[in-house]
């Protein structure tokens, strides 16, 4: 049952993970692959396409694989699993504002589950870096080719621009695409 | 139902959101007070979920109650939805065009800068103490190289700030350090 297997992966997504953004990162990589829903190389490409489009990416990726697993009911069925937690536990909040703000345990929770975040991202940063510059594992032969280089290039760009430049993320894809392209064009992918 | 309209238009842009969210709801439309806004910011981090919908409903349900946070929630979600909807479409369409690849290609390494950039602003805004180094470095190690499940590392990250506070409790330690907001 596509559709409820969907609904629950992308509910548990929606309501183990917190902080903005990447944080949903490695709970969404762990499901997606385990499910076989995507390939890592696909995450990372819609992680582009995710950043170059409005809304959450928690949002869009449940939304994608959702319709790409199971249509347009996969579509619903992923996307309603991510924001119900979400909307429950707020709604549950707004009601008992004053006590929550006030609760020391969800504080003591947050000293633990900040720094996790950091890890886990930092997980995500290694499987994704090993994709990236290695694809499925590490060979002698990945060394002797020009994809490992231009992609260390083009990172080394990447990240001068995201922190030397504080440039926007979506101009960073745009000039990275460019990058590629000029590799591609150039004969040497 | 105003709202629905708003949040449209003013929450599709992202992360960005926060400043917008008050520009419109206490600027514009005096929903709320300049002081609310803070508070958003913190009840949104500290529950599950994607910042966003966690805003949206509780602003919401502030406002105007269920039909309020459906209303907002409704908002968020479904510029992306159709976004991303169509967009799944062309991408799968485009997706062995030699031209995609080459882009797509450049494109990885430049969103694994951006995750990094995330890795490092989410590690500024937390605490630098042993505690987080450890807590850190554990999740780090057991999902990277142990293969650990993830979901029981954030269970058990959490039980082990509960476990801390348990512990630390008669020293006062002092409070959070910075409450930067994340801008990726």
């Amino acid at each position: 049952m596509i559709l409820l297997d969907l609904f629950l992966t992308f509910f548990r997504i929606g309501a183990f993970t917190f902080g903005g953004g990447y944080a949903m990162l490695p709970l969404v990589q762990q499901e997606v692959e385990h499910h076989g829903w995507m390939s890592k190389e696909q995450l990372v490409n819609f992680i582009a396409v995710s950043e170059s489009t409005p809304g959450p990416f928690a949002v869009n990726v449940s939304t994608y694989v959702g319709a790409v697993t199971g249509g347009l009911p996969g579509a619903f069925a992923a996307t309603l699993g991510v924001v119900l937690p979400s909307f429950l536990i707020i709604l549950i909040i707004a009601k008992f504002y004053e006590r929550f703000r006030k609760a020391t345990a969800v504080e003591s929770a947050m000293r633990g589950l900040r720094p996790a975040v950091v890890g886990l991202i930092g997980a995500s940063v290694w499987s994704i870096g090993r994709e990236v510059f290695f694809r499925e594992r590490i060979e002698q032969a990945d060394f002797a080719a020009p994809q490992l280089y231009l992609s260390l290039g083009i990172f080394a760009l990447a990240i001068y621009l995201s922190f030397g430049r504080h440039l926007h993320p979506v101009k960073i894809i745009l000039i990275s695409a460019a990058c590629g392209i000029a590799a591609g064009v150039a004969g040497l992918l | 139902m105003t709202f629905l309209k708003i949040g449209a238009f003013t929450f599709g842009g992202g992360y960005a959101m926060i400043p917008l969210i008050r520009e419109e709801i206490v600027h514009r439309h005096r929903w709320m007070e300049d002081k609310d806004i803070l508070d958003i910011t913190a009840i949104a981090e500290s529950t599950p979920g994607p910042i966003a919908i966690n805003s949206a409903t509780f602003v919401g349900s502030r406002v105007a109650g269920l039909p309020g946070a459906f209303a907002a929630t409704f908002g968020v979600v479904l510029p992306s939805f159709v976004i991303i909807y169509v967009i799944s479409f062309i991408l799968r369409q485009f997706e062995n065009f030699a031209a995609v690849r080459y882009a797509f290609f450049g494109v990885r390494a430049g969103v694994l800068a951006l995750i990094v950039n995330a890795l490092v602003s989410m590690y500024r805004q937390c605490s630098h103490d042993v505690f987080s180094w450890c807590v850190m470095g554990a999740a780090l190690v057991l999902v990277a190289f142990a293969r650990v499940n993830v979901l029981w590392v954030i269970a058990g990250c959490a039980a082990a700030g509960l476990l801390r506070t348990g512990i630390f409790e008669k020293t006062g330690r002092p409070p959070e350090g910075s409450e930067k907001e994340s801008s990726v």
